[in-house]
């Protein structure tokens, strides 16, 4: 039976990618950025997953506004890198896992979920500033990955509550798989970072926090906050957070299983116009 | 009925929802067209010619052709599409973001690097 060994939570500014490609990241100002994840690369060394489940949103490069899907799982055997407009990162192509992704699919869609199927989609830093940061740099990513790409770039964006409960889908649909597979979820993107406007620049350290303690803690009643509290207190970007909820509702204690173990946690300001989330749970 | 939207009260934001992408439709996939090589070459060789076979508004060309991201907002563009914009400007999410807030460069990163604007924050002529 597959099942879901842990969950990491994870901003994926592309800065971050950007600063890992061009050699730059003992400089003091990323430093304190790539210092918070060395603990991740030994974890992520030591419990490497057969497959993560990453949760992430396209920016703008595999959906133009041609189609604006809610919820998008990828089924395809592989993902090119996508060129942003600054050409693509010079990283691994990344390597899907369409079996699972399918059954995934298919279990999910008839828990009442309606997921867009996608067979070919380029990845942007959405998806690959998160394994560079938890895999270093290399030839190969260590792992398949099955891209669920969610819309919170064109508002409406789904609730934190819908988010929480398609992950509890999401963990039914893969302890439903035959093959023992070790899978990871991530939930990426935030924290506070607002990237338009006059209040460009917002940045709210103790409201980021407070999500943290209360993602560890009461993930459900986490979920039931609205938007608006979001863009008010976290910026008009920080409604990326949703999609950490999807990732916490697929863990272990939410269908009635063991409190989760903090591995790690970890906090800074600023990476370029964003703060700098991070945590790694393990089911017990 | 009018949709509930209490976001747009928030000061210095706009919210990209679907009345703004409606609006910015073609702003935004001439944006979009930017991410291929050739693309940006023919927009840098002849941005107003590049515009003109866009169906995009004489309003969104002025603001493009201006780099005033904010007009652009304001018309219906979304960031991660203008970011496109930048990228063939050579210009980073910070100096874009860092643009629409009146600051200089050195003056928005050094707000980044000291903890960021707060939420508490109202523009200047809001304050009483």
């Amino acid at each position: 039976m597959a099942r879901i060994t842990a969950s990491v939570y994870t901003s994926h500014v592309p800065a971050i990618g950007a600063a890992m490609d061009l050699g730059k990241t003992t400089e003091p100002y990323w430093q304190k950025v790539f210092g918070g994840y060395e603990f991740s690369r030994q974890w992520m060394k030591e419990n490497t997953p057969d497959v993560v489940f990453l949760v992430f949103n396209d920016h703008a490069t595999a959906f133009s506004l041609d189609m604006i899907p809610t919820f998008a799982i990828g089924t395809a055997a592989e993902y090119a890198v996508a060129d942003e407009g600054w050409g693509p990162r010079p990283v691994p192509k990344v390597e899907g896992h369409p079996e699972l992704a399918a059954h995934i699919a298919q279990s999910v869609i008839q828990q009442d979920f309606d997921l867009t199927l996608v067979n070919r989609m380029d990845v942007d830093h959405g998806l690959t500033v998160p394994l560079s940061l938890m895999c270093g740099q290399t030839e190969k990513w260590p792992v398949k990955v099955i891209p669920f790409a969610v819309n919170v770039v064109q508002y409406p964006v789904p609730s934190g509550m819908r988010c929480f409960r398609l992950g509890q889908a999401i963990r039914k649909a893969v302890e439903s798989y035959d093959d023992d597979l070790n899978v990871q979820i991530w939930g990426t993107g935030g924290m506070s970072h607002q990237l338009q406007g006059p209040r460009a620049g917002l940045i709210n350290k103790e409201w980021d926090n407070k999500f943290l303690d209360r993602l560890l803690a009461d993930p459900e009643d986490l979920a039931a906050m609205p938007h608006i509290n979001y863009v008010r207190e976290a910026g008009s970007e920080g409604i990326e957070l949703v999609m950490w909820l999807i990732a916490r509702g697929a863990m272990a204690d939410v269908a009635g299983g063991p409190k989760p173990t903090l591995k790690h946690r970890f906090y800074h300001v600023p990476a370029s116009n964003t703060a700098v989330g991070h945590m790694i749970l393990e089911n017990g | 009925m009018p949709l509930d939207k209490p976001y747009k009260d928030v000061p210095g934001t706009t919210i990209f929802d679907a009345d703004q992408s409606r609006k910015g439709y073609w702003l935004n996939q001439f944006c979009m067209s930017l991410m291929k090589a050739e693309n940006r070459e023919k927009f840098k060789a002849d941005e107003r010619a590049y515009l003109d076979q866009w169906a995009m508004s004489e309003e969104q060309k002025q603001a493009v052709l201006s780099r005033d991201m904010n007009a652009m907002i304001a018309l219906g563009g979304n960031i991660y599409f203008l970011a496109k914009i930048g990228a063939t400007d050579g210009k980073s999410f910070q100096q874009m973001a860092g643009s629409m807030t009146g600051m200089s460069e050195d003056e928005y990163r050094n707000m980044m690097i000291g903890g960021g604007r707060p939420a508490s924050w109202t523009p200047p002529k809001e304050q009483k």
